[in-house]
């Protein structure tokens, strides 16, 4: 009876830990999700090899094309969430800022004829430098996250026009097509392995600069973080620019997905998602302590579910319905009223279970 | 004399989760009257006043209002100026974008279709009878704070108040301005108002008011026609120290001896800030404890927090073991070996959601640089180790440091600074709102680090608490160095005389 | 912080329901509301007109040109970088309306109804013999061509219509989105396949062009795999396709609803080896005829583009000469027709002559 007494406790006690564990918001999600697809049709999970039109080998299938498209987003969730922390609010110019970064590569690679690196090079700077643009306005001039990206958001798509003259070259080497596509020989898409550099050095980064500890302070208390010594202001900024990068190297993938784009299209709406995955990885939307893995995996379920309802044939216009479901869900269930509820009921049950 | 009153509340009471924020508390308020409510921090001034005007209902008690038999029961700020009872905040809670006279009529009457000839010429008939200086048609933005603080008054009186409420309206004003607002009030009175008047500068009491209540700790003092107060006597009511009290009081005093050739830690001249303060000269030798002692709102934590940089500096200069140091902003402070512990714990000290660990380290890390943090075990022996020697109580150095009690987390602030080994330490009301044991260990501790060579400045509220722990007293009031106490003069008596100033 | 959170969510509601709004407006530009003119009859149309001009000029000294007196045309347009569709447009019209061939044009350029209106005002005052306008939105304009009929400056209306009294204009150019549709579909009749198994990547729903072009295709009664909006997003109508692929459903026709889509579409067929062009395993229809697109039909990796002629200018220049001669107009509305390019016969010439873009 001890013995089982105990056990019960432990059960229960790891449970409690476990929900309340950050990571296990987005875990739990992804469970949900490939549980639902493997009843409803596990040919979901059916990944086969073969060979594409460049005679390089490929493994294909919706696995496949999760890891392909959530990795855009896996990128952008790493800046999303460092803006977030210490912000206290999203960027919604993401979309923009990528049909822009996408515009000054086509416009340095067919323009100009520079090498590759050399275009992305300049689209990183470009990208940057908008990132700074709108660090300026919510970390200098105090405005809202949301409405100082408002500006971007809107003026970004026509920006990224301009820059080319709306016209939309395409670029002719098959090389280029590699990097949102599979690299010969490779079978994994490469926009996967983008992704995991860039998660890879964020982590470096994290792992030997304070920028995670600095964020958070900021975030959770700006005038304390500042009579320690902080600039809160430059923290603020400094996630802008991070997520800059990340817009570049997103615009990168994107131009290459289809060796050009479309200004006005291009990464649509991906601001949501984006936001969405740092949502999801039960970051606290109000800034302050984050979880980059736990983003990074929202991120990826992020495009399970939206290769799920693909699948099934939700009309793509629906999607974002869809999701608004998933964000009220989420809301309800990380607030701490709830979690609290939850918990005290795992309780009373483990605590019934003994008597 | 009876029917002259105008307000009457007898024995309210009002608590909240763990505190008793009023107890028993009676106040009277008369036609005609200028009545100043005083106390310090936590006496329940603004309590009470919320209790007033709706915005907290009452555990018990009554309140009586001219013209009514029975008691009233206000539950709304609305049902408040209903009653007859108007509230004049420090900061403008009017519409800085509408003219004059919107603001003065906004949200009042019940027809929705507004004669804004009929408004206007209301306006300025009640701004030229109350002589302000405005028009009725200019936004109001445009106008100075003090005319703005004046329509939000006309705006009371033209609602046919009987009872005025002046919540700190002269701490942002200048002194022409205060002079404006005080002509204002003395017409109110000679009208019929009985105004209620909270400040926590003396002068101005002395200056306007007839009567004055004093709360402390949630309990009436008493109610005294300022005839028969003097302001020694005020201050005493207020911090709760009996004159007779204290004059026989214990002759132990703390003293530093100042050996010949050291030069000052720290010394500034003429340091002020945007915060009002007046400029002040201050200095502090190592091994000493000093301290800045003065009534709420004196300006004691505007004074170190110009020395820290945490307030925006206006000019003056501040040296550093006799060199003169730039300091503009809290990185500068801590570079040349400053540490400053907060007076607000949760706004300006914990990081809430970081846990123990990172709330001990921060500060020495920031020094330490954006791109040497340190290991996580280098960290955790930082922790422990202040864990051990402050004894404080937590779960783990991983524990969020917000769910440790106020004890527990000024300890961490504490062994944040320490961690930096400062050469001069602030410590703004570290004892405030802590456990009585945690207090007694803190002033120890203080004493200890000074013996050891560092230069502490120690605030706090309770005279007994600074008598134990400082050498030297600088003494504020109203924003102004206004004494130095040193040796013999370090007794209750002497402090609170220099508060109150002027008399002996 | 839940506060923060809800206003947080709260805008990005708001925001995602702003992209919604604003998403239809540029995106349906490019491929949809655009006349795709009959391509044989721009081709003869437009030397004819110009011709006719020329002549007009020289023999019949009763038109204004022939005294020396330029025609006075004031010209509202959506701002050419909208699409290129767009600039095509507006190149075409800049072309045609020149001092060589007797006009005096003035151009004014928004996608604001508002702006559009006032431009409009600016002209009629300038006293412009004729206003031609494609208006950014249907209504609003009646007291405007009120107004321009008072003052005797004749409206022609291009591109788009608008929701007014028929006698407020002389005529209207269009094209006739149904019809490329039914163009379409025809041309993949005609290719008489075994089975029809089709990809159906549609526009924003409810534009004009995604109407036009989807209700040929649902009549036609072929089968029809998957039916989505990929709302003129290249991204998205891969994204599509990729699902179709990744199901295993077969599949033997992209019928894509503007370039951009069909290029998407492509680009993970591509991805998962499926061959595709004249003869191959799928058959790529597009619209718009970009001239990427047209050269992708060149390469035979295409089979089929849908034009949407931008090119009115030649049209709205015989009208013009038909009423300084006094001629009445058969029609108030001229529909251009539009053309369908088939990979197999398509040139190179076409390909320079029809093409959008660079």
């Amino acid at each position: 009876m001890q013995t089982k007494k105990s056990n019960y406790t432990s059960i229960s006690e790891m449970l409690g830990k476990l929900v309340k564990q950050q990571i296990f918001i987005p875990v739990a999600a992804l469970l949900l999700l490939a549980i639902f697809n493997l009843i409803a049709d596990p040919g979901f999970y059916k990944i086969s090899y073969g060979v594409n039109s460049a005679g390089s080998p490929v493994l294909s299938g919706y696995l496949m094309t999760i890891l392909d498209y959530g990795s855009e987003l896996a990128i952008l969730a790493v800046g999303m969430t460092l803006v977030t922390a210490s912000s206290g609010g999203q960027d919604i110019s993401v979309g923009a800022a990528i049909a822009i970064a996408g515009s000054v590569m086509l416009k340095f690679i067919c323009g100009m004829n520079t090498p590759v690196i050399i275009a992305f090079l300049a689209a990183c700077v470009v990208s940057m430098f908008f990132g700074a643009f709108n660090g300026v306005l919510v970390a200098h001039f105090k405005i809202q996250p949301m409405v100082a990206t408002l500006i971007l958001y809107t003026a970004g798509r026509s920006i990224a026009a301009w820059i080319n003259n709306n016209e939309l070259p395409i670029v002719s080497d098959p090389k280029f097509a590699y990097l949102g596509g599979f690299i010969p020989g490779i079978p994994i898409p490469t926009p996967f392995f983008i992704a995991a550099a860039v998660v890879i050095i964020s982590l470096l980064v994290l792992r030997f600069t304070n920028l995670g500890l600095y964020t958070q302070a900021v975030g959770i208390n700006e005038s304390s973080s500042r009579l320690n010594g902080l600039n809160p202001a430059f923290i603020k900024f400094i996630t802008f620019v991070i997520l800059g990068l990340c817009v570049a190297v997103v615009g990168l993938i994107k131009v290459s997905r289809l060796s050009t784009i479309n200004y006005s299209v291009i990464a649509k709406d991906i601001e949501m998602d984006a936001i969405l995955a740092v949502a999801l990885g039960g970051n606290a939307l109000g800034g302050g302590k984050f979880n980059l893995a736990a983003s990074i995996i929202g991120a990826y379920v992020i495009q399970f579910l939206t290769t799920t309802l693909y699948k099934f044939n939700v009309q793509s216009d629906a999607l974002p319905a869809y999701k608004a479901v998933v964000v009220i869900f989420l809301v309800v269930i990380s607030a701490p009223v709830v979690r609290d509820y939850i918990s005290s009921i795992g309780k009373k049950i483990s605590h019934k279970e003994v008597a | 004399m009876k029917d002259k009153v105008v307000l009457e509340m007898k024995n309210i009471h009002k608590s909240f989760p763990g505190v008793r924020a009023l107890q028993g508390v009676d106040f009277t308020l008369c036609e005609g009257e200028i009545h100043a409510l005083m106390g310090e921090n936590g006496a329940g001034k603004s309590t009470l006043i919320k209790v007033l005007t709706g915005v907290y209902g009452k555990d018990e008690g009554q309140i009586f209002i001219k013209g009514k038999e029975e008691a009233v029961s206000i539950k709304s700020p609305e049902e408040a100026q209903k009653a007859g009872i108007s509230t004049v905040y420090q900061e403008i809670t009017l519409c800085p974008n509408l003219t004059v006279a919107e603001n003065m009529y906004i949200g009042r009457g019940s027809s929705v279709y507004q004669n804004w000839k009929k408004m206007n010429g209301a306006a300025t008939k009640i701004l030229q009878s109350l002589d302000i200086q405005a028009d009725a048609t200019q936004e109001l933005a445009s106008c100075s704070l003090a005319v703005q603080q004046m329509v939000a008054i006309a705006r009371a009186v033209d609602m046919d108040c009987k009872v005025l409420i002046l919540d700190e309206p002269t701490s942002s004003l200048d002194e022409q301005e205060v002079e404006k607002l005080f002509k204002l009030m003395r017409d109110l009175k000679a009208r019929g108002v009985g105004i209620i008047f909270v400040t926590h500068f003396l002068d101005q009491v002395y200056e306007v008011c007839d009567k004055i209540t004093v709360l402390r700790d949630g309990k009436l003092v008493g109610e005294y026609e300022i005839a028969d107060l003097p302001r020694v006597k005020l201050v005493s009511k207020m911090l709760g120290k009996e004159l007779h009290e204290t004059t026989g009081e214990k002759k132990e005093h703390l003293t530093y001896e100042k050996k010949s050739g050291v030069v000052p830690v720290i010394e500034t001249e003429n340091l002020h800030s945007n915060t009002g303060i007046k400029p002040f000269d201050f200095n502090i030798y190592p091994g000493e404890v000093n301290g800045f002692t003065g009534l709420l709102g004196s300006g004691r934590s505007e004074c170190v927090r110009a020395i820290f940089g945490a307030d925006s500096v206006l000019g003056g200069t501040v040296k550093k073991n006799g060199k003169v140091v730039k300091i503009s902003k809290p990185m500068d402070a801590m570079k040349n070996g400053i540490g400053y512990l907060p007076e607000d714990r949760k706004v300006d000290g914990i990081i809430g959601d970081l846990s123990v660990r990172e709330n001990i380290i921060i500060a020495l890390q920031v020094l330490r640089g954006f791109f040497r943090p340190f290991t996580k075990a280098e960290a955790n022996k930082f922790a422990d180790e202040y864990i051990k020697l402050l004894g404080i109580k937590t779960a783990s150095a991983n524990t969020p440091i917000k769910s440790l009690s106020g004890g527990n987390q000024q300890k961490c602030i504490l062994a944040r600074w320490l961690l930096t080994h400062p050469d001069y330490l602030i410590l703004d009301e570290p004892t405030r709102g802590i456990d009585i044991g945690t207090k007694t260990e803190i002033q120890k501790l203080v004493l200890k680090l000074a013996s050891e060579g560092m230069g502490i400045t120690f605030i706090s509220s309770e005279i007994d608490e600074m008598l134990g722990t400082c050498s030297r007293l600088i003494v504020m009031r109203d924003l102004n160095v206004v004494g130095e106490l040193s040796g013999e003069e370090l007794s209750q008596s002497m402090i609170m005389n220099t508060i109150a100033g002027g008399e002996k | 912080m839940k506060r923060k959170l809800l206003s947080t969510l709260v805008c990005a509601a708001m925001v995602s329901s702003m992209l919604v709004g604003c998403g239809s407006k540029p995106t349906e530009a490019p491929a949809a509301d655009t006349p795709v003119a009959e391509a044989s009859a721009t081709e003869e149309a437009a030397p004819a007109a110009d011709a006719a001009a020329t002549e007009t000029a020289t023999e019949d000294a009763a038109t204004p040109a022939a005294d020396g007196e330029l025609i006075k045309v004031g010209i509202i347009n959506n701002d050419p970088n909208e699409s290129g569709y767009r600039t095509a447009n507006d190149k075409d019209m800049k072309d045609t309306f020149t001092e060589e061939n007797g006009y005096e044009a003035s151009f004014a350029y928004s996608l604001k109804n508002d702006e559009q209106i006032t431009a409009a005002q600016k002209f009629i005052q300038d006293g412009v013999d004729y206003l031609l306008l494609s208006a950014a939105d249907t209504a609003g304009w009646d007291s405007v061509l009120q107004d321009a009929a008072d003052a005797g400056t004749r409206v022609i209306l291009f591109d788009r219509t608008i929701d007014a009294d028929e006698s407020l204009y002389e005529a209207s150019i269009v094209s006739d989105m149904d019809k490329e549709g039914q163009t379409a579909v025809e041309w993949l009749k005609s290719q008489n396949l075994d089975e029809y198994n089709i990809i159906h990547i549609q526009g924003v729903m409810g534009s004009a062009a995604q109407k036009g072009r989807s209700g040929a295709l649902t009549d036609a009664g072929f089968n029809i795999v998957t039916q989505q909006t990929a709302e003129w997003n290249a991204e998205k109508a891969q994204q599509i396709v990729q699902s179709v692929i990744d199901a295993g459903t077969p599949f033997n026709v992209i019928y894509a609803e503007n370039d951009d889509m069909a290029k998407g579409a492509v680009a993970a067929l591509d991805k998962a080896n499926i061959s595709h062009g004249v003869g191959k395993d799928v058959i790529v229809m597009g619209f718009d005829c970009n001239k990427w697109a047209l050269k992708e039909l060149l390469a035979q990796n295409w089979n089929y583009d849908g034009q949407c002629n931008p090119f009115q200018a030649s049209y709205i220049d015989s009208i013009i000469q038909d009423l300084q001669a006094g001629k009445t107009l058969d029609e108030k509305v001229v529909v251009m027709d539009e053309k369908g390019f088939d990979a197999t016969t398509i040139t190179q010439e076409d390909v320079d002559t029809y093409g959008i873009g660079e």
